[in-house]
């Protein structure tokens, strides 16, 4: 019988802080007048990047594509949970509170486990990889996350053999996102991956960008990155990974399954129906460029959709 | 009808051109003072079209009040603002669709014309533009004289079109369900609905309102 260790970062159940502790906590730092001193030291929870703890990491996949420059990428977002316009969530952001923050991962897997992101991000070995990021509105950026193979975490729960599909779940607070309130979508935001496309290497659990954790309107404390899907499937601030069997309903496909497929992968050949998908615009330049086959990702996932008809599982 | 005093017109003219001054200045600055300026967002091009689109309805539904702002107040002055205002929000509007011809279909005609055909939301954003070209072509006193009072005011019942039009295209165009679209049209609804009604109560009320 093999011998699992639990990695430290790992809380079982019954460790797991009450949310009403951290609150308790946080009334008993002010009360102590050291609420001042910690803002002065490098924060896990800013909408300001140069405020956040810087991160150690090794820089894994890079490309010879001019990087989107940090104040874009993190002033340029879809992040309705904060705001409808792209310069609102980094506006409206600094209500989520992203430290301390557990993520629940569970569903049909041998050893559910509730993951504390902040012990997460100190003890795990962090890659950094430049990907291209494709939004299905039609612009793009290049970004350098910060994170790990979500592989390397499904390991950890071992997933049974009826697991067949991955479903992640966005915090829906109302006291940290106040924009839920009207429903642009369906709340919480829901997002979804095929077994295989969340165990292949370049899908990622992204902790921050540009060499520091994630600012709060890119996702804090911790969102997936899957390079060669539009970027909506991209889902931010996790609270939930949920192995199932079935397809998961998604919040995009959902909303309008006729623009917004469970799969998503960026496909030039394959229109949006209001708008083409044939070229982007890179963030910062004028012209368009064209729009590659799996965001450029083809010789490393097309695979995994061999035999599908693309234009019917869009 | 009384005289509009003198300020009227021109503190319109100048309100209506403010939005497109402060696009031409931001494009200005851009791209010949400060390529990084971020005035415009990072998607300079994206939200410029948006501004000119989200403007050129704004004005659409203004023009299209002011009959109605005239029967609820009796103020006939305002009635002098409402070529000017249809102007307007014709000029907008060809910035707008000027603006996605250049920048996104390369200024094919062939391009908009599929496109059209294609997807909804430019077939009625399309549609309202051209209920406007001929009230704008028309809007001169001697056009006017040419086709007669009567066809004169049969042909820019198009504008009540338009801002269908309009407002279609806007509620098609947003991703997920967004409340601004609808405010737009609830707009539309109020003032068709004050401009319709039967001129029995509207006299009624009228003649409740101090003179």
């Amino acid at each position: 019988m093999p011998i699992h260790r639990r990695p430290s970062w790992t809380l079982p159940e019954a460790e797991a802080t009450q949310e009403a502790h951290y609150l308790d906590r946080r009334a008993l730092l002010a009360a102590m007048g050291l609420a001042g001193a910690a803002m002065a030291a490098p924060a896990a929870a800013s909408t300001d990047v140069k405020q956040l703890a810087p991160l150690k990491a090794r820089r894994t996949i890079a490309t010879a594509e001019g990087l989107t420059p940090l104040q874009a990428v993190a002033s340029y977002n879809n992040f309705y949970e904060f705001g409808l316009d792209k310069s609102d969530p980094a506006q409206n952001a600094d209500t989520l509170k992203p430290s301390p923050w557990a993520i629940r991962i569970g569903g049909l897997v041998n050893k559910p486990f509730t993951l504390d992101v902040d012990r997460y991000i100190a003890k795990a070995s962090l890659e950094e990889r430049i990907y291209r990021l494709r939004c299905v509105e039609g612009w793009s950026m290049v970004i350098p996350w910060v994170g790990v193979s979500l592989a390397s975490l499904i390991g950890v729960v071992e997933p049974l053999s009826s697991a067949k599909y991955v479903r992640f779940t966005t915090l829906a607070d109302k006291e940290q996102m106040p924009k839920i309130g009207f429903p642009v979508l369906d709340w919480p935001y829901r997002e979804g991956l095929r077994m295989d496309e969340a165990m292949h290497p370049l899908t990622m659990l992204a902790v921050g960008l540009y060499g520091r954790r994630l600012p709060n309107q890119n996702g804090a404390p911790l969102r997936l990155v899957v390079p060669w899907k539009y970027g909506f499937k991209s889902i931010k601030s996790i609270v939930a990974i949920d192995f199932v069997e079935r397809q998961p309903l998604t919040s995009w496909n959902q909303s309008a399954p006729r623009e917004y497929g469970f799969f998503s992968n960026v496909n030039p050949a394959v229109d949006h129906p209001r708008w083409s998908q044939a070229s982007e615009r890179r963030i910062g330049e004028f012209g368009k460029r064209d729009t590659l086959p799996f965001n450029g990702y083809a010789a490393e996932v097309a695979g995994l959709y061999r035999g599908m008809d693309l234009k019917r599982d869009f | 009808m009384n005289r509009p005093p003198f300020w009227l017109k021109p503190a319109v003219h100048t309100a209506l051109f403010l939005p497109l001054l402060y696009l031409l200045l931001a494009w200005g600055e851009l791209l010949w003072v400060n390529p990084a300026s971020d005035r415009l967002g990072y998607e300079p091009v994206e939200r410029t079209h948006n501004l000119l689109g989200l403007w050129s309805i704004r004005i659409l539904l203004l023009a299209l009040a002011i009959t109605p702002i005239n029967r609820l107040t009796g103020w006939t002055p305002v009635m002098s603002l409402r070529r000017m205002t249809g102007l307007w929000a014709f000029t907008y509007a060809a910035a707008h669709l000027l603006f996605f011809l250049t920048l996104e279909l390369d200024f094919s005609l062939v391009a908009l014309w599929n496109e059209a055909m294609k997807r909804n939301f430019i077939l009625f954003g399309l549609a309202a533009f051209l209920c406007l070209l001929p009230l704008a072509l028309t809007s001169t006193r001697a056009a006017i004289k040419r086709l007669g009072g009567r066809n004169w005011q049969r042909l820019h019942r198009l504008a009540y079109l338009a801002g269908i039009g309009a407002c279609v295209h806007f509620i098609l165009r947003v991703k997920g369900f967004q409340l601004e679209p609808y405010i737009y049209s609830a707009i539309l609804g109020l003032v068709f609905a004050i401009r319709f009604m039967p001129s029995r109560k509207r006299a009624s009320r009228a003649s409740r309102l101090p003179a």
